[in-house]
Formats: C-alpha cells, sequence, structure tokens
C-alpha cells in the first residue's frame, strides 16, 4: 500500500499556484511555448510573469486609440464574465476556465494581438509582453 | 424665403394617408446569407454578419482592401483569408448575378459607398421614414444604425422584414 509522506502533503500544499499552469491544455501549452521562445531572443527576458501580465492587461495604455485605451475597454474587468465589440457584439469570456477553448488556436490568438495591441498601444506587443498576458489569463 | 422648400401644413394629412394606404409590414428585400464558413467567422467576429448583397462589388473591394482601418479599428486579416472573403463578397455583392438590384435604386454608378446606411435605399427605407431616432436605437438596444438585426431579427440570413 501506499504510505503518504510528511514531504508528500507538503507538495500537495505548495500545488494551489500552479495549477493553472498544469490545467493548460496541450494545444494552449504549444502556443505559450512558442511566444516564450520568441521572448528569449532577447536576453533581458526573465520568464513568464502572470503578475506582469495582470498589470499589462488592466493598465491605461497610450500610443493606441482614445476609445480603446486598454484590454479593459472591450473585454472588461470580469474575465470570467463577457465584453462588449464596440459594435456592441459580446465578446465571450476571456477565462479558459469559463470558455476552454480560448487560447488554442495559434493564428487566432496572433491575429487578435496584431489588431489590439494596435489598437490599445499603437504598436505590436513584444513576445514577453504576450507570454505574460497568456500566462495570466491563462491562469483564469 | 427657405421656408419655401417644406411641405404645405395642409397636404401633411394627404401625405399621411397615402403613407397609411401603403401595406404596414411590406416584405424587405430577402438576400442570400454568407455561406462560406470562414468568411462568416472572420465578418461576424466583431459585428452582426452582413449579407454580400448589401452592397456592390466595389464596396467590397475598398472595404476589403482597408482592413487595418476598418471604420476605426484594426480588422487585419492574412492575406489569403483577406483574399478569400475578397472573392466571396465580390461574387456575392449587390451588383452581382446573385444581388437584388432594389437595393442599388438611386445610387450612382461612381460612388462607393462604405456603410450599408450611405445608399439611397437604405436612406428612404429608414430616414425618410423618420424609424431611426436615437431614442428608437435605445429602446431596441442598438449601438449604430447600422446594427440591422435590432430590428430585423433574421438580418444575418438575409431577411429583412418590417417588424413594427
Amino acid at each position: 500500500m501506499v504510505r503518504k509522506s510528511p514531504g508528500f502533503a507538503a507538495i500537495l500544499f505548495v500545488v494551489p499556484p500552479l495549477a493553472a499552469a498544469s490545467a493548460m491544455s496541450p494545444a494552449q501549452k504549444a502556443i505559450v511555448d512558442r511566444y516564450v521562445a520568441a521572448a528569449r531572443v532577447d536576453p533581458g527576458f526573465s520568464g513568464p510573469s502572470a503578475e506582469r501580465g495582470r498589470a499589462f492587461f488592466f493598465t491605461r495604455h497610450a500610443g493606441g486609440k482614445s476609445d480603446t485605451p486598454g484590454c479593459t475597454s472591450c473585454h472588461g474587468s470580469i474575465l470570467a464574465g463577457p465584453g462588449q465589440m464596440r459594435s456592441g457584439k459580446p465578446i465571450e469570456p476571456m477565462a479558459p476556465s469559463v470558455v476552454p477553448t480560448r487560447f488554442t488556436d495559434a493564428a487566432n490568438v496572433e491575429k487578435w494581438f496584431k489588431r489590439n495591441c494596435g489598437d490599445v498601444l499603437g504598436r505590436e506587443c513584444s513576445p514577453a509582453e504576450k507570454v505574460d498576458v497568456l500566462t495570466f489569463l491563462l491562469g483564469l | 424665403m427657405t421656408k419655401t422648400s417644406f411641405l404645405p401644413i395642409a397636404a401633411a394629412p394627404a401625405l399621411a394617408a397615402v403613407l397609411l394606404a401603403a401595406p404596414l409590414a411590406a416584405d424587405g428585400p430577402r438576400l442570400s446569407p454568407i455561406k462560406d464558413p470562414v468568411v462568416a467567422k472572420e465578418c461576424s467576429a466583431c459585428h452582426m454578419l452582413y449579407p454580400a448583397g448589401l452592397l456592390p462589388a466595389r464596396s467590397w473591394a475598398a472595404i476589403t482592401a482597408n482592413l487595418t482601418d476598418h471604420f476605426g479599428d484594426n480588422a487585419e486579416l492574412d492575406a489569403a483569408t483577406t483574399q478569400r472573403v475578397a472573392d466571396y463578397l465580390a461574387a456575392n455583392a449587390a451588383d452581382s448575378a446573385k444581388g437584388s438590384g432594389k437595393v442599388l435604386r438611386g445610387l450612382g454608378p461612381a460612388a462607393v459607398p462604405t456603410r450599408i446606411t450611405e445608399l439611397p435605399w437604405w436612406t428612404r427605407k429608414h430616414d425618410k421614414k423618420d424609424r431611426i431616432t436615437l431614442a428608437t436605437l435605445a429602446r431596441k438596444g442598438a449601438k449604430f444604425k447600422g446594427d440591422c438585426k435590432a430590428c430585423h431579427a433574421d438580418a444575418e440570413r438575409g431577411i429583412f422584414d418590417d417588424d413594427e
């Protein structure tokens, strides 16, 4: 029979903060990995950070369009709930725990980064920024 | 003076009678819905799915050539997808064999409207009958007057019957 050692219990206790990462589907992980590989080209890249991603997501940026200063302009602040396009059309919740198909299509993810970074920041997002934002969102 | 361009007051009741004599629930145009799944997905990602028959091919060409500034938003697609969308819209446009000429009535041959609400046909059907006021839009939950399906529930399926 299997005996639980104190060490095993300790691991269980430590695991929750990392649970989100392990809950990533292979398709989601492949997308993150690709952006990580691109980000590593910059020697200053220190690895993915959900905290930086959260800050980036909720920041009011400059350089983009005045009616879309941040990610929350369309996605809202409650990411388990829907957002709204300028046209009024609803946007599916960002949280993969609510919409499991989120961040499973690499071309779709890149298409929206390209469009939205342009609208919100007036420039493309760096691979490191994409890694951070994805890491934050994939934990939701 | 300028007032002479207005209808004489006395004519108003007569005009109202003429308008009321027309069927109240006249059938709107029936257009073909978008059948290509890629076109349907991309063209409905941000707004309702407009049937291709609502604009002439030259308008769709102008729109698909400038997706980076799509009514103020970046709606950029990769080259292959852009081409597929452009080809489909051209083949099914209002002035294609599959289209309805009705929609283009009164539109000059050189005019390239990029908004359906700029079509003389649209204006005749809506503005002139005062159907689209700010109060109406608010009541229907439409954020702009081109949000057809706020009032025409089956607009994406190409059915634009009057609903009131």
